[in-house]
């Protein structure tokens, strides 16, 4: 498929490529096993600038298109679907809305050092008792003047432990509901900020998910992204870009499930043939190939949207439903074809299965995303 | 003198490496298919001894099928030098060119000949594994791999002499060692001078232990991914040491930092022509079978049927081979007494 | 430092396949590839550089236009500047003419970067594996080398002192610049890209040397002033037909193995 990427585009998406191949892949089994974040695929990634790719120069970045970030959450999901977490929440939930909402001030001082590399983000939307609703928010921001004070705790934060620098929505205003949602910028090390339990999760156990507990933490003036009150505006617009790159994870962990399983059902035989040589097996690649093209149609489709800066709610809900479907599809079908072995922790396929349902769940369910859906063509 | 020379004699003429005074084996080796092809061409087989304190290479030069020896016994060239060795062995051919050089391919070889062939101003094959005479031309017909081993080329020079080649170590058998031959024996004394060698020996760092000298082994026992860990290489250097062999590795292994890259075998390691090749847990990517692929006899040792090293292999056990190799050494150890 | 690093475009050798009809290479869609032991080289020469601020990289090639594609990936990992030698003149030149040809057009570089000090190739192409260009032009520059180079450290008292790989292990050694160092697979990996380098190099224009651009004796370079000649290529013979052991156990398997390398007299 070709998306008009210019050669420079490619070259880097080449890079990346053989990057994953020679850094990522190698890795991905142990980090699953040992539930170990990756800190030095980071370091290496920050040190290609990976980390800034389409933070513009003046911020440091390499100041690509947002196709190509896009392409690059793909590639890196092929190989490991931990990896390609702490890439996303990095680049869709952090940098992102510092971009689109923050102040001069504020993307002069963070962006330079999260394009290096050397703050990653972290994104703290989700509470034990708002998640797909956040309007039930219990953490509070309370003006004192000079700084606001913060507390309460998030949940299942992505690069938890890791991040440098974190969005943290709380309420500033409890009467207003979902607008009386303010966004703060928090960094690690701040006086009443620590981290809670780490969860024990069913897949991607390479990413660093903790609890971010606030206790009195006092949070200068100037870490207001926006105006208060735009909380729930930034995070559902930051949401929808965050949509398109968990779509296109999802689109990268099928498309690697599959290019996994093709030499084993081409090398294993059963009653004397190869099973890639048995009718059922075409079929089912066949069907699996095509649904994960589809899958980066819509992902593409919305992420040329995302780039020209239109609205793109409802195609980004379509990418995000459809593709992380196909990823939950293609990898049970795989683990399937490939038999006995592909249930053994030897082979990936099963490590994709369990990534894969992740995919349906965070930055919004795949029931919120029909809902989305329904909405935007007017069912309500 | 100009460039290039035109061949004085018939004869075909051996570079005898040597390494404090002895022989190396690589040198011996190619006194025999020079002396096949010498005779072809109606030739003597002269060897080229240089180095110092080398009287036991010279009868061992004679011993494996020389006509006549060149010697150069000086200390200067006790240890290899680009510059010394070059200088003396172009101040030989100037005055003497024959038709044809022989030199092995081993680091010595693949530094001096290109060198060599640079100053003569003339063709150079290298890495050769087959050596023939062309018919029609009556030349020396140069055959040797290329692409990884995919392609054989077989190469002439038919205007520039003398015709110079490097050949791959171990592909040719010294001939029987007959201590009853004898050989004219003639001394040069041409001595390159030490202030003149640029490149500076400062200091010799050999591997502790075990030597690794895969280019020349006739038995190379393996291990690649499948052992596991830098461990799962005991019961592979194990069978090594009991078929008095060495110990070689695949890419993977070495990548993995199991062993060091000196054991590599394969494209970006050694190229290896042993008698008896030893692959355990090793799948053969197309690079390892580069390096090792024209070993006399192959045998692999892989839990996986389908791995690509039992296309290659004449004896390939599908098992696991940490069960195999103890039993196997065993089995040996006991045939030896 | 002021260094060259010869390369040379390859075709990745390990996608190369054989028809099994034809029994020849399928030559087609195999991709092209810098030459490991040249990406090592540069890799070397990147190294001198970062230990010698104000170190200057250039590289070469001589090959056809395609070859600006290696070119640009070397200016991506560590060099500064990029030169084509192309032309029909050079076609189908064996080492020796290569390696003259090389020479001419490292002094006319040199006129453009001034005289450089280290000279790197790799040890030998992947292709051709004859690691003879590297040593030939040491000996038309008339300048010391080493082959097998692992690592190299430029000194205080302005020589280059080189590890280098023998059969026994390694030697230290020392020697004067000018030089050339031919590069063998070291322990360490060639750097990766970064965006901004990879960028740069895409954006970088490659000035190319013809034939014309340096003073060169056409009686000494391209195919038919070359003194090797191909006369055939053939693919090697596929073993075929050995023998697999697959015992009730792995212990059974060992004797039958063992009992087979006896009976052969192999062991």
């Amino acid at each position: 498929m070709d998306f008009n990427f210019t050669s420079m585009e490619q070259d880097v998406i080449d890079m990346l490529e053989d990057f994953c191949i020679n850094e990522v892949k190698p890795l991905a089994a142990e980090l699953d096993e040992q539930e170990r974040f990756p800190v030095e695929t980071l370091e290496k990634l920050s040190e290609m600038g990976m980390m800034g790719m389409y933070i513009p120069e003046e911020y440091g970045g390499a100041g690509l298109s947002y196709n190509t970030y896009t392409a690059a959450n793909e590639i890196i999901n092929k190989y490991c679907a931990s990896t390609g977490c702490m890439v996303e929440v990095h680049g869709s939930l952090v940098t992102w809305p510092l971009l689109t909402y923050g102040n001069e001030a504020q993307k002069q001082k963070y962006l330079p050092k999260m394009a290096s590399g050397e703050l990653l983000g972290a994104f703290g939307l989700t509470e034990p008792g708002a998640g797909s609703d956040s309007s039930g928010q219990k953490t509070t921001a309370v003006d004192k003047g000079d700084y606001y004070l913060l507390n309460g705790t998030k949940q299942f934060i992505t690069n938890g432990y890791y991040a440098g620098l974190y969005l943290v929505f709380a309420m500033t205003d409890k009467e207003q509901g979902n607008k009386g949602i303010s966004c703060f910028l928090v960094e690690k090390g701040w006086e009443g900020f620590s981290f809670g339990t780490k969860e024990k999760k069913m897949g991607i156990h390479g990413t660093s998910t903790y609890e971010l507990v606030f206790e009195d933490v006092k949070v200068p003036k100037e870490n207001l992204l926006g105006k208060e009150g735009d909380g729930f505006k930034i995070a559902m617009t930051t949401l929808d870009g965050g949509r398109i790159s968990i779509a296109a994870q999802g689109v990268g962990i099928a498309q690697g499930a599959l290019n996994e399983l093709i030499p084993v059902i081409k090398a294993r035989k059963q009653f004397g043939r190869t099973i890639a040589s048995f009718q059922n097996t075409q079929f089912k690649v066949a069907e699996m190939q095509t649904d994960i093209d589809a899958a980066r149609l819509l992902v593409y489709r919305a992420s040329q949207m995302k780039q020209d800066h239109k609205r793109c709610v409802k195609e980004a809900a379509m990418a995000k439903y459809y593709a992380t479907k196909v990823a939950n599809d293609v990898t049970r079908m795989c683990l399937q074809l490939a038999g006995g072995i592909g249930y053994t922790r030897e082979y990936p396929f099963e490590r994709m299965m369990r990534d894969a349902k992740i995919t349906e769940i965070y930055e919004g369910t795949n029931e919120i995303q029909r809902i989305i859906i329904a909405g935007e063509l007017g069912i309500r | 003198m100009g460039f290039p020379l035109e061949a004085k004699t018939k004869d075909l003429w051996v570079f005898i490496e040597t390494l404090h005074g002895k022989a190396r084996n690589v040198g011996l080796e190619l006194l025999n298919p020079g002396r096949r092809l010498a005779d072809i061409q109606g030739g003597n087989v002269t060897a080229v001894v240089i180095g110092y304190n080398c009287d036991e290479a010279v009868k061992d030069a004679i011993a494996y099928g020389a006509d006549k020896v060149y010697v150069m016994d000086a200390p200067v060239y006790d240890h290899y030098t680009t510059e010394a060795y070059t200088a003396a062995f172009v101040q030989l051919v100037e005055k003497d060119c024959p038709t044809t050089v022989l030199l092995g391919a081993s680091n010595t070889g693949r530094d001096l000949g290109p060198r060599l062939a640079g100053r003569l101003r003339t063709g150079l094959t290298a890495d050769c594994t087959a050596l023939d005479i062309d018919e029609a031309s009556g030349n020396v017909a140069w055959t040797r791999p290329a692409f990884g081993g995919n392609l054989m080329a077989t190469i002439l020079c038919p205007n520039h002499r003398p015709q110079i080649g490097t050949c791959r170590p171990g592909v040719f058998k010294k001939i029987e060692r007959n201590d009853t031959r004898t050989a004219e024996i003639v001394k040069d004394d041409f001595v390159f001078p030490a202030e003149q060698i640029r490149v500076k020996l400062l200091e010799v760092l050999h591997e502790a232990g075990e030597k690794v000298d895969l280019e020349g082994a006739e038995i190379i026992v393996s291990g690649g991914r499948g052992v596991g860990g830098p461990e799962g290489f005991a019961p592979v250097r194990a069978l090594a040491s009991a078929l008095g062999g060495v110990t070689g590795s695949s890419r993977a292994a070495v990548d993995a930092g199991w062993i060091p890259h000196s054991h590599q075998v394969g494209q970006t390691g050694k190229t290896v022509g042993p008698k008896l090749y030893v692959a355990c847990g090793i799948s053969g990517a197309i690079q390892h079978l580069a390096g090792m692929g024209s070993s006399e006899t192959i045998v692999c040792i892989n839990k996986d049927a389908d791995a690509n090293i039992f296309s290659v292999a004449d004896f390939g056990v599908v098992g696991n081979l940490f069960e195999v190799l103890p039993v196997l050494t065993d089995l040996v150890n006991k045939s030896k007494g | 430092m002021n260094m060259l690093v010869c390369i040379k475009q390859v075709p990745d050798t390990t996608e190369i396949k054989i028809n099994p009809e034809t029994n020849t290479l399928i030559r087609d869609g195999v991709p092209s590839i810098v030459n490991p032991f040249d990406a090592y080289a540069l890799e070397c020469a990147a190294k001198v550089k970062d230990a010698n601020p104000g170190s200057k990289v250039v590289v070469c090639t001589m090959g056809p236009e395609q070859a600006k594609v290696a070119l640009k990936e070397c200016l991506s990992v560590g060099a500064d500047k990029a030169y084509l030698i192309s032309g029909r003149e050079f076609g189908g030149s064996d080492t020796l003419a290569t390696g003259y040809a090389l020479s001419q057009a490292t002094k006319k570089m040199e006129e453009l970067e001034g005289k450089f000090d280290i000279i790197f190739c790799g040890k030998q192409a992947i292709d051709g594996d004859t690691a003879q260009v590297g040593p030939q032009m040491a000996e038309n520059l008339d300048y010391p080398q080493v082959t097998y180079a692992y690592e190299a450290w430029v000194q205080e008292n302005g020589t280059v002192k080189v590890k280098k790989e023998v059969e026994e292990g390694f030697e230290m050694l020392e020697l004067p610049l000018p030089c050339v160092l031919t590069v063998t697979k070291p322990d360490y990996e060639p750097r990766y890209a970064t965006i901004k380098s990879k960028m740069a190099a895409n954006k970088a224009v490659i000035p190319v040397l013809s034939a014309q651009d340096f003073e060169l004796d056409l009686a000494q370079v391209g195919l038919k002033n070359s003194p090797t000649r191909v006369k055939k290529t053939f693919t090697p013979p596929r073993k075929s037909g050995g023998i697999v052991i697959k015992e009730e156990t792995n212990e059974d398997s060992a004797k039958k193995l063992f009992e087979l390398l006896r009976e052969k007299n192999i062991i």
